[in-house]
């Protein structure tokens, strides 16, 4: 304010300004507070209490949800889940589904990306019919998957038969049936992970194509040494988010297979839904879930950990 | 001239057309599978080889869903679920976004740190004692049970607070100038700016509310409290153990409980890809 103004105003400018500037300041930090109020009491209720009463439960025996004073146990859950092999077996199953979708579900969608990023009439339908298994319910999805994979008489094998290919029980044989899970998740989250692709397949520079291209480079030699060098971000994040969601996956083992047969699809997080639910120890599957959560933490720091060593930790 | 152009152009462009039809036939055959079997009578058991495309339609087991099963009181209860979740989550976290993004305010920067941090751990970690807590509070197999857990989201907060971020500080002091308070600046001017976002947190809400299943499992046990999914995966479980489950009338329900989700898609697709694009972005 200039000296005129603050007379016109009729006010001591420098002791009259100062409070009002407080008093809205102050004024402006109640109403941010009031802002973030609901979410951050929901996230005080139903997110900070439950992680924190989850360590707690996994300290005690507890086995209803009605009773309130559990015995401590200490380290009684953590240490006999050491010796619990239907539990490791439920890892290692994790760890098999994980290690066959992510990279089979990458493969499947880069392809379908690169297919549907090129300049076509109706290749926009194409994609949004690449995309309808994406909105689909898991429940509806087991449904009808179920139905095809029918050893005597699903469509799948009708179509193995037509090409002399050999008949498979697909969901009712342990051998193929964490496959047979694979194979569905493929279908229906390729789509999504398309989309991810496509943005990273937009973002490489035409320019640096045309001139491989210039020096000789054919349509794969671009893709390997100069698209997928590119698509480096995407392919961390693609990694690194699926392996994630590949160690908590369980919704298809719940909805398709309940585990079996013979335990072959038992996941972590169905062998704690188990527990906790169906068997009621709550202690116990709460100690499960920390270290279930342990492991996708351990996995994802080494991972980050070889990305930065091969000298990419621009990336991350 | 240009009519050859276009035809060698097609020609040229015909292998990549097989490529997606082929992919498009293996995306939309259970689909159709879906549809054709809801339409074969009630509790047909399948043929050999399989008919794809059956004689006669049959639309009995749409009109059995809703007579023999209770699939009215489960469409309901996933309407009244998702719509206040939507409505909820885009309130609760609108608000908290724009706070976070547009106000400043001590411990700003941590209490926005410890929404992100929530984000890392898993579900099921949480899981058993969210039931616990829901359970203490008298709300399994109630309304609140199965929304007000899901009414907030720390993704959500996240995304809308990166939209708020892009906006003009100018547009803020302008309105200020003018005298309007932080309420009308809010609803006024940044609501509507950040409308594309707000889509976007709308659509994934109601995707996630409407086609999940755990919370659902663990809050709706009883009959009257369940959801479409919930109810469609008892028609499974609970029919497979015992005898052959009734496909045609389970394809039936697949089929109602999958119209609202593409009627969403249809109208809000580029809503779907700008929010994956995004959560591409964000690693």
């Amino acid at each position: 304010m200039t000296t005129a103004a603050r007379v016109g105003a009729g006010l001591d400018a420098p002791s009259g300004q100062r409070p009002a500037r407080r008093r809205r300041r102050r004024r402006n930090e109640r109403v941010g507070y009031l802002f973030i109020l609901p979410a951050t009491a929901h996230l005080v209720l139903f997110a900070l209490v439950p992680i924190l009463f989850s360590l707690y439960l996994s300290f005690h025996e507890w086995t209803s949800p009605s009773f309130l004073d559990a015995p401590f146990v200490g380290l009684d859950n953590y240490i006999s889940l050491f010796s619990d092999d239907p539990f490791w077996h439920a890892m290692y199953n994790t760890a098999y589904y994980t290690v066959l979708s992510v990279p089979i579900g990458m493969a499947v969608s880069l392809a379908l990306a690169v297919v549907v990023n090129q300049k076509l009439r109706g290749v926009n339908v194409f994609r949004a019919v690449f995309f309808m298994p994406v909105i689909t319910s898991w429940v509806a999805v087991s449904v009808i998957w179920i139905t095809l994979l029918s050893p005597d008489a699903g469509l799948v094998n009708y179509l193995f038969r037509l090409l002399h290919l050999p008949q498979q029980n697909w969901l009712d044989d342990p051998h193929t049936a964490m496959f047979a899970i694979v194979l569905i998740n493929t279908w229906k989250t390729a789509g999504f992970s398309m989309v991810i692709w496509l943005a990273g397949l937009q973002a490489v520079p035409p320019e640096l194509l045309e001139a491989a291209s210039i020096d000789g480079a054919g349509k794969w030699r671009q893709f390997w040494n100069v698209t997928l060098p590119l698509l480096a971000p995407t392919t961390i994040f693609l990694v690194i988010t699926g392996v994630i969601g590949g160690f908590q996956v369980f919704t298809p083992m719940y909805v398709i297979t309940e585990g079996g047969p013979l335990g072959a699809t038992d996941v972590a997080v169905y062998h704690i839904y188990q527990r906790a639910f169906e068997e009621f120890s709550m202690g116990y599957a709460s100690a499960q879930a920390w270290v279930l959560f342990a492991v996708i933490f351990v996995v994802t720091l080494l991972q980050l950990w070889f990305i930065r060593r091969r000298g990419e930790s621009n990336l991350i | 001239m240009s009519r050859r152009k276009t035809l060698l152009g097609v020609l040229r462009a015909l292998p990549t057309y097989v490529i997606l039809s082929l992919v498009g036939a293996f995306m939309l055959v259970p689909f159709l599978w879906m549809i054709t079997t809801s339409l074969k009578p009630s509790g047909t058991t399948f043929s050999y080889p399989p008919d794809l495309i059956p004689d006669t339609f049959d639309f009995g087991n749409y009109v059995n869903l809703f007579t023999l099963a209770p699939f009215g009181t489960y469409v309901l209860n996933s309407v009244v679920v998702t719509t206040l979740t939507v409505v909820g989550q885009v309130a609760f976290c609108a608000a908290a976004a724009y706070g976070f993004a547009r106000l400043s305010f001590a411990g700003s920067k941590s209490i926005f740190v410890l929404f992100l941090a929530t984000m890392m751990i898993p579900f099921q970690v949480t899981m058993i004692p969210l039931f616990l807590i829901v359970f203490k509070l008298g709300w399994v197999n109630t309304y609140q049970g199965l929304i007000v857990p899901g009414i907030s989201s720390a993704f959500a907060i996240f995304l809308l607070r990166q939209a708020f971020l892009t906006i003009p500080r100018d547009y803020q002091d302008a309105a200020r100038i003018d005298g309007a308070g932080e309420f009308t600046v809010f609803f006024r001017i940044f609501l509507p700016l950040v409308k594309p976002a707000l889509a976007t947190v709308a659509v994934f809400a109601f995707m996630g509310t409407w086609n999940d299943l755990l919370w659902p499992l663990l809050i709706g046990r009883d009959e009257s409290m369940r959801t479409v999914e919930l109810g469609l995966a008892y028609f499974n479980v609970t029919s497979s153990a015992y005898e052959q489950p009734n496909w045609p009338l389970m394809m039936a329900a697949s089929v109602v409980s999958l119209l609202p989700v593409v009627l969403v898609y249809l109208c809000a697709q580029r809503y779907f890809v700008a929010g994956i694009s995004l959560s591409g972005v964000k690693g």
